[in-house]
């Protein structure tokens, strides 16, 4: 089972994009039982994906005198990484695989605020280590595009949710990569907040430093629509920012005439193939108006370094608690994967390594700080390829100890640096049916920028295979 | 965090900078229980890890500072209150404990183990 390129059907309420379905329900074109009966349908046919751990089996009952809220009852899927109440919360990891939250998310609170329905919680690497979503306790899932396939990761399990259409959008969180390279690999849109403008408070920790929930989504309209509702300033994360919330969806139409965009790593030797597939589809932001040059940068390689010292450091401090004393089961559960970060980590924080790994990673992680600042003092925005190439096949991982870090290798930049991205679809190969992503990155605070040349890219291609949704 | 770790500057050096004693003290530091076989693994796995990010000595840091954060925030403080309306009652905090006694967390033996 292959699923085509146009996911959108009239007649299936589930395939229609998140801002189609919100104005039909207030226009009364469809009910919200219709909407939950063609999800509950899509859910159940692609079981074999692996994609829901968990389900809320009262999901509907959730949705009654929601409508007139933004987000009106709509299903959305969350990564199970965010803790819900009463809900089973795992990370993807038998250490957790009894945990069920006394407490609510920030995320999830505020998504359900908005008249959010929360209709499952999706798979994930376990505790989001990976880029694969195929080192979670629970099994692999697949790729909606390609039963072959690896979906990405971490939220590999949100990417696909969207994909396949068992949700009208969803929620995921990245820390170098975990949201923008499922989100390519998928063919979906997937946005990666400035780090602090979404709220960890519930989000099973990973890298603290880094760590930004976020937006995976059918259209750039969609990701913006759920970036607002839960975006913001909480006193139960003080690395959130006391800043105003921007209205996306507001900018999403004013284009990009005249804007400055720096291509990144297009001379970069392996990168070549994959770049010469999308040269046609950069040319499209020159079309739209504004200009686009290739700028010299950072070499990308470096940040691999970063980031894998920085997030094993932070992880083996962050999952020092699961002592299997007060809600988990104990660290002879952990996995293969997240003993090796917890242990390496523990070495590059030990006496007598720490100023030759911890140190000069964060010292580089400042070159590369200023490295951006430089590069978006001439330039408004950058685009790279999200990820090196194409989702690479069920069972990639194995005995691959780097495999994420090399996957994200074109996202570790502007991770460690906080910055925020987007990706959205910009290639299909027709035999595989499997997608590129471009990866656009803002100034820090400057999503607004960044969804106005995403949205327009979309608009202007037809990448998007929610597209004809108009 | 202060860990106390033996250097070896010699084995610093050396080619292969895990021997099997320095995984289990790693491990020991982490408490992570490691299987028959896992040490060995876990050697040549962060060998080849450390490979990888071995380019980074390419790069001249010598004048630069480091950056643990990249919010600009710094000192966020709150008020010392309790909100009553979040805490859990005893139930609550316990209901996901593997073991419990009395209404109280149990936790493991640390002193005197034997």
């Amino acid at each position: 089972m292959s699923i085509p390129h146009k996911n959108y059907h009239k007649d299936q309420p589930n395939t229609w994009t998140l801002a189609k379905t919100r104005k039909a329900l207030t226009n009364k074109e469809i009910t919200l039982e219709e909407i939950y009966k063609a999800v509950d349908k899509a859910i159940a046919q692609t079981k074999n994906l692996n994609i829901y751990l968990a389900r809320d089996n009262q999901a509907l009952t959730k949705t009654h005198q929601r409508t007139n809220l933004p987000l009106a009852g709509l299903p959305i899927a969350v990564k199970d990484n965010f803790c819900t109440k009463g809900l089973i919360t795992t990370a993807s990891s038998n250490v957790l695989k009894k945990f069920i939250p006394p407490f609510e998310s920030t995320v999830t609170t505020k998504l359900q605020q908005a008249g959010g329905v929360i209709t499952g919680k999706t798979n994930l690497d376990a505790w989001a280590h990976g880029s694969s979503t195929e080192t979670s306790d629970f099994g692999r899932t697949l790729n909606p595009r390609n039963l072959d396939y690896l979906p990405g990761g971490s939220s590999g399990g949100s990417a696909a949710a969207v994909a396949a259409d068992t949700c009208l959008a969803a929620i995921g969180s990245e820390t170098a990569g975990s949201i923008r390279q499922p989100a390519a690999w998928c063919g979906v849109v997937g946005l990666k907040p400035t780090y602090g403008r979404c709220s960890r408070f519930g989000v099973v920790a990973m890298a603290s430093s880094t760590d930004s929930p976020g937006p995976i989504a059918k259209t750039v309209e969609d990701a913006c629509i759920v970036f607002e509702q839960i975006a913001g300033f909480d006193p139960y994360d003080s690395t959130t920012a006391n800043k105003s919330v921007p209205k996306l969806t507001e900018e999403l139409n004013k284009g990009i005439k005249n804007l400055k965009i720096g291509l990144l790593y297009s001379d970069i030797k392996e990168l070549q193939s994959s770049y010469k597939l999308i040269e046609k589809e950069l040319a499209v932001f020159e079309r739209l108006g504004a200009k686009i040059e290739p700028v010299k940068a950072l070499d990308p390689h470096y940040a691999i370094g970063v980031y894998t010292i920085v997030q094993r450091a932070e992880v083996s401090s962050n999952l020092a608690r699961y002592a299997g004393v007060r809600y988990d089961l104990g660290r002879t559960q952990f996995g293969a994967e997240a003993k090796r970060r917890i242990m390496l980590g523990t070495f590059t924080l030990a006496k007598g390594y720490a100023d030759k790994y911890y140190l000069t990673a964060q010292k580089v992680r400042t070159l590369f700080k200023k490295d951006f600042d430089q590069l978006f003092a001439k330039y408004d925005l950058l685009v790279s390829l999200t990820s090196p190439g194409f989702a690479k096949k069920v069972g990639a991982t194995e005995g691959q100890a780097m495999f994420g870090e090399l996957e994200d290798m074109l996202l570790e930049p502007s991770s460690i640096t906080g910055l925020p991205g987007l990706n959205v679809p910009c290639y299909r190969n027709p035999q595989t049916n499997l997608y590129l992503g471009l990866n656009i990155i803002a100034p820090m605070w400057r999503e607004d920028l960044m969804i106005r040349a995403g949205h327009a890219f979309e608009q202007a291609t037809d990448w998007n295979s929610w597209r004809n949704d108009q | 965090m202060s860990l106390k770790f033996k250097t070896n500057s010699a084995r610093l050096q050396s080619m292969s900078m895990f021997d099997l004693k320095l995984i289990q003290h790693i491990a020991n530091l982490a408490s992570i229980p490691l299987k028959t076989g896992e040490t060995e693994k876990l050697a040549s796995e962060f060998e080849s890890t450390l490979k990888v990010v071995a380019n980074l000595k390419e790069l001249d840091t010598s004048k630069v500072k480091p950056t643990y954060q990249v919010g600009a925030l710094e000192n966020v403080w709150r008020e010392d209150v309790i909100n009553k309306h979040r805490m859990f009652t005893q139930d609550q905090a316990l209901a996901n404990a593997p073991k419990k006694h009395n209404g109280h967390f149990t936790v493991p033996q640390i002193i005197d183990k034997g």
